[in-house]
């Protein structure tokens, strides 16, 4: 018999702290990074060591949650033991699974750890059947997490065409490009996500503040610049305001979050796997607050999809950390396109 | 090594791309990548069309092959997919997993610039699966890419993107109909009017970013004329050149007479510098953000 339906909660731990956040509020699995550019949220003081990794997942394991390791960056060459070695651990570790974009990486992990599930990254970039198919056939992958990309009609669609479980993204930070296929922040800084497993590092970002306003650069290129009277965001790079043809506006996206609170009873009709969270890179406090409202709301839903509604103290809450403080339904919603 | 003139990334007429090709068939290029690669909405040239072209260029002597989609969302995007796949006349250039899977063990492919060959592993595992030649990611250097040389499957060439306007993202949002307020399927197919893309700029007014649809490059035109010895000492088989509005036999030329020492890095470099809609770029290759210019000097010290 078929196990039972269930929308999974999955939730960021950039620390062993946030890790237990999150499973004490609800989350089913728990995804993480071990401290280097095995990942892609490579960022100074974030993320695990082997012997915090053990802790988190005897601490999850403990209350029946989950633990899944991301290794998704591509290795070059000179790195590839780095990336080998990671997978030997989390192995060792007994991750859930691992999280690949790399074939390479998907093939040693196969033939080296056949009974470590394999989940494809956000960063492998399919966003077709026969993309997932392709790895399904290969390496045998269970689930892929989709780029932020598809619209609701072709996810379900998607969906339809492939025996893998699919994972998608709910709420956090929203990239507004294909992930996996954006070397932006190379072109600015020489590190990318793909990489270095960095998208607008910290070390390339100056603030000035100048007669003009408070200015944020990258590497030396103007990303915005603010009143006095505005809020500054981060300066990654494709939410910064630039000029076309005379006109200066948030020519790539706003800053803004994706918060698909709305579209629960229909993830659960086409039977989606995975609800992510992004953000391994936010506080404990943030994590505790995201997964507390999405247990909630998963659960409503899962007992009554026909009667669901977001409840505005949901939204209200999630708005007040989310960035930029607005949120989006992102590619989901076909005219955001 | 041979030269290579990549997919055509703009939305041109038929008539402009018509003349174009015709010009391209007189040139001195020994490859020509053919099909729309950004955006599944364009739809001026139908497969038909552009195996008319392909037969056209073929007769004139240039190998042909056909480029896939890069972000592949749809049932049509994939229905267009499975027919390129199944041509029986051209070699095809997959841009997505997908596409792999549509050609693994039925043809020779040719790995292109998005599938994310970044090791020496992955390029093993795609040349176990058909690819008799890849492209590298345009973010690698000239050092990252020497293990995969090193250690490169037989019979596999290895093609490197080197002059035109950086492809650097994908998206399924369209930044030309957004600077339009136009949603995406309504989007009046505006792009035609920027046969080089929309510039970009900061608010200091330099030149950043180029908005091509859904794609974005970069504004700076990455060029690596100056840098063709450094090519071949790596092994490099085959140098891409990507279309641009004017000028692109010209520069072809210019490549070829490099190629075949004709003429000075310098003077190479200098001829181009009036061909390009904006200033030159190196920087990847040389292990540096895209956007830098390593100069002649010290692009030779580098070696």
């Amino acid at each position: 018999m078929p196990p039972e339906y269930k929308l999974e909660l999955v939730c960021p731990a950039g620390s062993l702290p946030a890790l237990k956040v999150a499973v004490d509020c609800g989350a089913d699995s728990v995804y993480i990074g071990f401290r280097d550019d095995t990942n892609a949220r490579n960022f100074t003081g974030l993320n695990f060591d082997a012997a915090n990794a053990r802790a988190g997942v005897a601490y999850a394991h403990a209350k029946s949650a989950k633990v899944f390791l991301a290794l998704n960056t591509y290795p070059q060459a000179h790195g590839w033991e780095r990336w080998e070695k990671a997978i030997d651990q989390a192995a060792d570790i007994g991750m859930d699974a691992i999280i690949l974009a790399d074939p390479g990486l998907m093939q040693y992990a196969m033939k080296t750890h056949p009974q470590l599930h394999l989940h494809l990254s956000v960063q492998g970039s399919a966003t077709n059947y026969e993309a997932i198919n392709f790895y399904h056939e290969h390496f045998g992958i269970r689930r892929a997490v989709l780029p932020r990309v598809l619209s609701f009609a072709q996810v379900e669609e998607l969906a339809a065409g492939t025996p893998v479980e699919l994972e998608l993204f709910g709420f956090g930070g929203l990239c507004v490009m294909a992930e996996g296929r954006c070397s932006l922040s190379s072109y600015v800084t020489g590190e990318s996500p793909n990489n270095c497993g960095v998208c607008s590092p910290p070390k390339a970002v100056r603030w000035q503040k100048t007669a003009k306003g408070l200015e944020s650069r990258l590497n030396g290129v103007l990303i915005d610049r603010y009143a006095d009277d505005e809020n500054a965001g981060y300066p990654t790079l494709c939410k910064g305001r630039f000029e076309v043809e005379g006109e200066t506006y948030y020519t790539m996206e706003e800053p803004t979050s994706l918060n698909t609170l709305e579209l629960l009873p229909e993830l659960l009709r086409i039977k989606v796997r995975g609800l992510k969270i992004e953000g391994r890179q936010r506080s404990p406090a943030y994590v505790g607050q995201v997964t507390r409202i999405w247990r909630e709301a998963i659960d409503q839903c899962m007992k009554n999809p026909q009667g669901f509604s977001v409840k505005p103290a949901w939204t209200a809450e999630l708005g007040k950390i989310s960035e930029g403080q607005q949120h989006t339904l992102g590619a989901y919603h076909r005219p955001w396109k | 090594m041979k030269l290579a003139l990549g997919p055509v990334l703009y939305y041109w007429t038929q008539e402009k791309l018509q003349k174009f090709y015709e010009g391209i068939a007189a040139a001195p290029v020994d490859i020509v990548y053919l099909g729309e690669t950004v955006c599944s909405r364009r739809h001026i040239m139908r497969l038909s069309d552009w195996l008319e072209v392909a037969k056209m260029l073929a007769a004139a002597g240039k190998e042909v092959v056909l480029s896939t989609l890069t972000l592949i969302e749809s049932e049509s995007d994939l229905k267009t997919l499975r027919r390129i796949a199944e041509n029986s006349n051209f070699a095809v250039e997959a841009n997505d997993m997908g596409a792999v899977h549509r050609l693994a063990g039925r043809m020779p492919f040719i790995a292109g610039p998005y599938l994310n060959i970044y090791n020496p592993q992955t390029l093993h595992l795609v040349a176990s699966l058909g690819a008799r030649r890849w492209v590298m990611p345009v973010e690698m250097s000239h050092e990252a890419l020497q293990p995969l040389q090193q250690s490169r499957p037989a019979g596999v060439e290895t093609e490197v993107f080197s002059y035109g306007r950086l492809p650097l993202a994908f998206s399924s949002r369209c930044f030309t109909a957004r600077f339009h307020n136009l949603p995406k399927d309504d989007c009046r197919f505006l792009c035609i009017d920027d046969p080089n893309g929309k510039t970009m700029r900061t608010r200091e007014g330099k030149p950043f970013l180029v908005i091509n649809g859904t794609q974005t490059q970069s504004a700076l035109v990455y060029n690596l004329i100056g840098d063709l010895d450094s090519l071949r000492k790596a092994g490099v088989d085959v140098v891409r050149i990507s279309p641009q509005s004017e000028h692109t036999a010209e520069i072809i030329r210019l490549f070829r007479d490099r190629l075949e020492q004709r003429i000075s890095p310098e003077n190479a470099t200098q001829q181009m510098e009036s061909m390009m809609p904006e200033a030159a770029c190196n920087g990847y290759w040389h292990g540096r953000p895209g956007m830098e210019q390593m100069f002649l000097a010290s692009a030779m010290q580098h070696e």
